[in-house]
C-alpha cells in the first residue's frame, strides 16, 4: 500500500505504523464518565467495511501523525 | 532420439550434457529440462504424490503439473522452468519433494524499481504495448517469465516481427527488459514483486508502477476423461511448442482430442514433424476420447506410458474404437491468465462464447490486453464447444484426474459435493484442487465447471476460487535477500563493546543490542560467573556497560505539565540536578514502561526508558503531543546513542569514584540519592548520578558515547586497586531482582497495573496521569488479582523455571486451577540460595503460604513471601 504522508509525498506501507480509528475522541473529562463510558472508550473501535477515518504515523520518516480516509475493502485511500 | 533434424530455436552446434536419475542426457542451448527429456525419450519423469502413478511432461510452461523435479538442494522445480545448464543433475520426484537441511547457496539480491508502465508478459500484446509505452518517453518495464521474449510466438514464424520489435525496443533508454523473470504478487497501487531467475540465485525485484499492463496470455486447459494422466498426454498447444520451438517429436504416433479450432494447425507440424496423426477426435464431431490404455510393459520403452485411446461417440453406446498411439494431444479451450488481475482485486465474469472466465471490472490503472483480455484469436481458438468431462462406463471416476499435481479427481469433487458443499471454497479446501505448487493453473475452472455441472448451476454462477500471491512457488531465501545471517537485522554496539570481546564476554541480545552476558574467568560456567558477579557488586565493586538504556531528551515550557500527564507520579517538584524513577501505562491502566527522569535544566529534562521499550516509548509520548496535547510546547528527541553509560556499584564504588573525581564531594549529604553532579575526568566530561539498580550504592557515569570507551578504561584503572569486577546482564537480573526491582516486559506483560506490582506509592492523587481513570474500574480494582510476591522454594538449591505455572495443590486432580506464574527465578549468592518473583492471585493475601510449580514428573514446592528479599530498609542504597 502507498500511503501519502502530507510531508514527505507518497511512501510504502512499511514506513508507517498504524494508530487506529481517528473518530474516537478522548473523553475531556475522564474522572467524570461512568465505567461503561469508559470501557467503551479504551476497548471499542469501529471496524467498518468500506471508507474508515484512519490515524497513520510515519515512524521511519518524519514521525508526524496525519489522518486520512482508507476504503478497508480496496485500500484505496483519500486524504481526510 | 526424438530430435528433429533442423528447426526450433535450439542450438546444435552448442551441445550441452546433463544427467536425469542418474543417467547422462544430451541437450542443446535453448532446451529446457523438459524438452531434453522428450528429446532423450524420457517419458516419465514423476511418480504422482498421492497415488504414484508415473507422470511425464504435460506442459510447455509454468502451469506444469506434472514433470516436478529435484535440482541439487532446489525441490519442486518444474522441468519446463529448468533451464538447460552443462552438468545440470536433475531427479524426478517420487510423490513429494523434501526441503534440504542444508543453507540455501544460492545468492539473491532485492531491487526496488519504479516506473510509468510495467508490461506483464512479453509475448505478441506485451512486446506491443511496451512498444507504445516506449514510444512516449516514459520509464518502462517489461517482463517475461521466459528465458527470452516472445511467448507462444517463439519457434512460430514470427522471428522477423521479434527482432524488429526487440530492437526497438532495446533502444530507449528508460525501457528495462527483463527475462526468465516472474510477476508473482500484484498489489495496492500498483507494487509488482517479481522473481527473477539468475544462474546461481534470482533477484527479487519490487517494482512500483503508475499503470500495470497484464499481457499475461492464456492457459491452455485439458479435457477430462478416465487415465487423463498417462505420459504421453500432453496439452495441445505444449506438443507445437515442442516440435517447433525445440526441435523435438513428443511422440510418433499422435491422437488429437480437441473441442476448438486451435488444434487445426497442430496436425500440420506434428506431420512435418515426421509425427503420423491416427485420428483427430473432436466433440463438436460428436467423438470423444472415453480412456486410454498403457503401452505394453518392456518392449524396450518405460513402462505405464501411453500407449492408445478408445474412442466412442459422445452419445454413449454405438461403436468404439481403439487407437494406438504414444502422444495425445489434448484441447479444451483457454483460460485468460488473471492471476495477478484477481489479486490486484480485478473482477471477473464468465464469458459463455469463449467458455472461460475474462476480466470484467479492472482495478484503478490496470489494463489488460491480448489473450489475457479474452483475445483468443491468437492462439485459434475460434468456436469452442464446452466441454469437460468424458463419462465413463459404470460410473467411474476414479481416474479422471481434475489436478494433477494433487492428485485429485472427478471422484473426489463428486464426493465433496454429495456431503453438501456447494461453494468452490470449500471444494477446494476439501480435495485440495488447485493448492499444489503449480496452484492448478490447469484445474481450477474445470473444477468450477464440473461443480456447475453436477449442482445444475451456470459455470459463471459457481465462479473462481480466491487468487492469492504467489503466481509461482518462490523460495524463502529470495524474499530474505542479502539480510541473512549477520545481515538479518542492524546490530548495535555500544561504545565499549570492543572492551567487552577483548574480556570474553559472552554476549546476549536485547532487542538489537549485543550486551555482555557474563563475563567468564578461565572456564567458568554461566551459574559460577554470575554468583562471582554478584558478590562483587555486594561486597565489592562491580561495573557494568548500561548505555543501552533508552534515552529521551524534552525540553519546552510544558515539559514538567507533560511528564505530570505521562508518568503516574509527579515531577513539579523535582529540583534542578535531581533525578526520580518514573512509571507510565497505557489508557487500560497497565504498566507500559518505568526509567529514571532527570531535571537538567530550565525546560530541559532526559528521561531514560528501558532497553527494548526506547521507541515504542517516544512514539507513544509522541502520539499525545501531536494528538491529544496539541497545546504542550514540547520537543522529543532520542538520545539513546548519544550518550555511554559505565554504573559503578557497590559498597566500594564511592571509592573508585573519588578516584577519578578527587574534587568532587561525594559524601552522602553532598551528594545524595538521586542526585546529579557534572565534572571531569581526564579530560571527560561527565555527568554522573547517585542511581541504583541493585539497591546498592552505585553512580551512573555518563558521557558522551565517543569518550565512551575512555571513561570505561579509566573506571577499571581507578577501580584496580579494588578488584572492580565487570559484569553483565544476567547478574544485573539477579541485583535486580533480590531487591524486588520490577522489569517491565519481565514481571509485567501488559495484564499488570502499579497495584498489582504493589507499587500504589506511585500513583500520584494529585494530578491526572495516562491510565489513572481505568484503574478504578471494577475489574481493574478487583482484589483477586494476580498480584507480585516473592517464592522460595523448599528445596533451596531447586530453580524455578520461568514462566511455570502455580497451583494450590501439590496433587491435584487435572484441571487443575493455575493461580499464578513465575516471573523471575534465580540463584543468588547473597541470599545463598535460590529464589523467584512471581504473579500470584491474591498473592499479598497468600504471604506465607505455600504454592507449588507442578513440573514435568515433579512437583516444586515454594514459601509466598514479600518481593523484596535484600535490604529492604534501603540502607545500602542511600549510605
Amino acid at each position: 500500500m502507498l500511503i501519502p504522508c502530507p510531508w514527505c509525498g507518497d511512501r510504502e506501507d512499511i514506513e508507517f505504523k498504524y494508530g487506529g480509528s481517528a473518530d474516537v475522541a478522548y473523553p475531556r473529562d475522564a474522572d467524570a464518565v461512568d465505567d461503561a463510558t469508559w470501557a467503551r472508550f479504551v476497548f471499542f473501535r469501529p471496524n467498518p467495511k468500506g471508507q474508515m477515518t484512519e490515524r497513520w504515523v510515519h515512524t521511519a520518516g518524519c514521525r508526524r501523525w496525519f489522518t486520512l480516509v482508507r476504503d478497508t475493502v480496496t485500500h484505496q485511500i483519500t486524504t481526510a | 532420439m526424438s530430435r528433429l533434424a533442423s528447426g526450433g530455436r535450439i542450438d546444435r552446434t552448442r551441445p550441452i550434457q546433463f544427467s536425469f536419475n542418474g543417467t547422462p542426457y544430451r541437450g542443446y542451448e535453448g532446451d529446457n529440462l523438459a524438452s531434453a527429456l522428450l528429446a532423450n525419450d524420457v517419458r516419465v519423469v514423476a511418480n504422482s504424490v498421492t497415488y504414484g502413478r508415473p507422470r511425464g511432461v504435460f506442459s510447455a510452461g509454468v502451469e506444469e503439473p506434472n514433470a516436478l523435479v529435484q535440482v541439487g538442494n532446489d525441490t519442486m522445480l518444474r522441468a519446463t522452468q529448468v533451464g538447460l545448464v552443462d552438468g545440470l543433475e536433475a531427479i524426478g520426484l517420487n510423490g513429494r519433494g523434501r526441503l534440504s537441511l542444508e543453507p540455501d547457496g544460492h545468492r539473491y539480491d532485492k531491487v526496488y524499481a519504479h516506473c510509468e508502465v510495467l508490461v506483464i508478459g512479453g509475448g505478441r500484446a506485451g512486446i506491443t504495448a511496451a512498444l507504445e509505452a516506449g514510444q512516449t518517453g516514459d520509464r518502462v518495464i517489461l517482463v517475461d517469465e521466459q528465458a527470452e521474449f516472445g511467448g507462444r510466438l517463439l519457434g512460430a514464424g514470427w522471428n522477423d516481427w521479434l527482432e524488429t520489435s526487440l530492437g526497438a525496443l532495446r533502444s530507449p533508454p528508460d525501457v528495462r527488459l527483463l527475462t526468465r523473470a516472474t510477476a508473482f504478487g500484484h498489489y495496492d497501487q500498483n507494487l509488482v514483486l517479481i522473481a527473477q531467475r539468475l544462474p546461481n540465485g534470482g533477484r527479487l525485484w519490487q517494482a512500483r508502477a503508475k499503470r500495470v499492463v497484464l499481457a499475461t496470455g492464456a492457459h491452455e486447459r485439458p479435457l477430462i476423461f478416465a487415465n487423463n494422466d498417462r505420459p504421453g498426454i500432453m496439452l495441445a498447444g505444449a506438443a507445437r511448442a515442442y516440435v517447433n520451438r525445440y526441435g523435438v517429436a513428443p511422440g510418433k504416433r499422435a491422437v488429437i482430442f480437441t473441442n476448438n479450432d486451435s488444434t487445426d494447425a497442430l496436425a500440420g507440424d506434428l506431420k512435418r514433424a515426421g509425427i503420423s496423426v491416427e485420428a483427430i477426435v473432436d466433440v463438436r464431431a460428436g467423438e470423444a476420447v472415453l480412456d486410454t490404455f498403457p503401452s505394453p510393459a518392456g518392449g524396450g520403452g518405460q513402462g505405464g506410458g501411453l500407449g492408445g485411446v478408445t474412442i466412442a461417440p459422445l452419445t454413449g453406446g454405438g461403436s468404439r474404437r481403439e487407437v494406438e498411439c504414444d502422444l495425445l494431444c489434448v484441447s479444451g479451450g483457454f483460460n485468460p491468465t488473471l492471476h495477478l488481475f484477481s489479486q490486484a482485486q480485478g473482477r471477473l465474469r464468465y464469458d459463455q462464447a469463449l467458455a472461460c472466465f475474462v476480466p470484467d471490472a479492472a482495478p484503478p490503472n490496470v489494463e489488460v490486453v491480448g489473450a489475457a483480455a479474452g483475445d483468443l484469436g491468437g492462439r485459434g481458438q475460434g468456436t469452442i464447444m464446452p466441454y469437460w468431462v468424458v463419462p465413463s462406463d459404470g460410473q467411474d471416476w476414479s481416474t479422471h484426474f481434475v489436478d494433477l499435481e494433487r492428485d485429485v479427481t472427478v471422484a473426489d469433487v463428486r464426493r465433496a459435493l454429495s456431503t453438501g458443499m456447494r461453494s468452490v471454497e470449500h471444494v477446494k479446501r476439501f480435495t485440495t484442487i488447485g493448492t499444489g505448487s503449480d496452484q492448478g493453473k490447469t484445474a481450477g475452472i474445470n473444477e468450477t465447471a464440473i461443480i456447475a455441472t453436477q449442482l445444475g448451476q451456470p459455470v459463471g454462477a459457481v465462479g473462481v476460487t480466491t487468487f492469492r500471491p504467489p503466481y509461482v512457488p518462490v523460495s524463502f531465501g529470495l524474499m530474505a535477500g542479502r539480510n541473512r545471517g549477520d545481515l538479518f537485522e542492524p546490530i548495535r554496539l555500544t561504545a565499549m563493546h570492543p572492551w567487552h570481546v577483548a574480556h570474553g564476554a559472552v554476549f546476549e541480545n536485547v532487542g538489537q543490542w549485543k550486551r555482555p552476558w557474563y563475563f567468564p574467568r578461565h572456564d567458568e560456567d554461566i551459574e559460577t560467573a554470575v554468583l562471582r558477579e554478584c558478590r562483587a557488586a555486594r561486597e565489592g565493586v562491580a561495573v557494568m556497560d548500561a548505555s543501552t538504556l533508552g534515552k529521551i531528551d524534552i525540553q519546552g515550557p510544558d515539559a514538567v505539565e507533560f511528564l505530570n500527564r505521562m508518568y503516574t507520579n509527579a515531577f513539579d517538584t523535582l529540583k534542578i540536578g535531581s533525578c526520580r524513577y518514573g512509571l507510565m501505562c497505557k489508557v487500560d491502566g497497565m504498566v507500559f514502561d518505568d526509567g529514571v527522569v532527570m531535571h537538567l535544566g530550565p525546560d530541559h529534562w532526559l528521561a531514560t526508558t528501558t532497553t527494548g521499550g526506547a521507541a515504542a516509548v517516544l512514539e507513544w509520548m509522541e502520539e499525545w503531543l501531536q494528538t491529544e496535547w496539541t497545546d504542550l510546547r514540547v520537543r522529543l528527541t532520542s538520545v539513546t546513542d548519544h550518550w555511554a553509560d559505565v554504573a559503578v556499584v557497590g559498597p566500594r564504588s564511592r571509592d573508585v569514584v573519588r578516584g577519578l573525581f578527587p574534587k568532587l564531594p561525594l559524601d552522602p549529604e553532598s551528594f545524595p540519592f538521586m542526585a546529579i553532579r557534572e565534572s571531569e575526568t581526564a579530560g571527560i566530561p561527565v555527568r554522573l548520578h547517585r542511581i541504583t539498580f541493585s539497591g546498592e550504592l552505585a553512580y551512573e557515569l555518563w558521557t558522551q558515547s565517543w569518550y565512551g570507551l575512555a571513561l570505561w578504561e579509566a573506571v577499571m584503572a581507578a577501580g584496580e586497586p579494588f578488584a572492580i569486577t565487570p559484569y553483565g546482564t544476567e547478574a544485573m537480573h539477579v541485583l535486580r531482582a533480590e531487591k524486588g526491582y520490577i522489569i517491565c516486559g519481565q514481571e509485567t506483560d501488559g495484564t499488570v497495573t502499579p497495584q498489582d506490582l504493589g507499587m500504589s506509592w506511585i500513583l500520584s492523587k494529585k494530578k491526572a496521569f495516562i491510565g489513572r481513570r481505568s484503574h478504578r474500574r471494577r475489574d481493574t480494582a478487583r482484589p483477586d488479582r494476580k498480584q507480585l510476591v516473592g517464592l522460595l522454594p523448599v528445596e533451596r538449591d531447586q530453580l524455578l523455571p520461568e514462566g511455570a505455572q502455580l497451583v494450590v495443590e501439590p496433587d491435584g486432580t487435572i484441571p487443575t486451577k493455575m493461580i499464578g506464574h513465575v516471573t523471575s527465578s534465580y540463584r543468588s549468592a547473597t541470599l545463598d540460595r535460590t529464589f523467584a518473583l512471581a504473579m500470584l492471585q491474591s498473592g499479598r493475601e497468600r504471604l506465607g503460604a505455600m504454592v507449588y510449580a507442578p513440573l514435568n514428573g515433579h512437583v516444586v514446592s515454594a514459601t509466598v513471601t514479600e518481593p523484596i528479599f535484600y535490604d529492604k530498609e534501603n540502607v545500602r542504597r542511600d549510605s
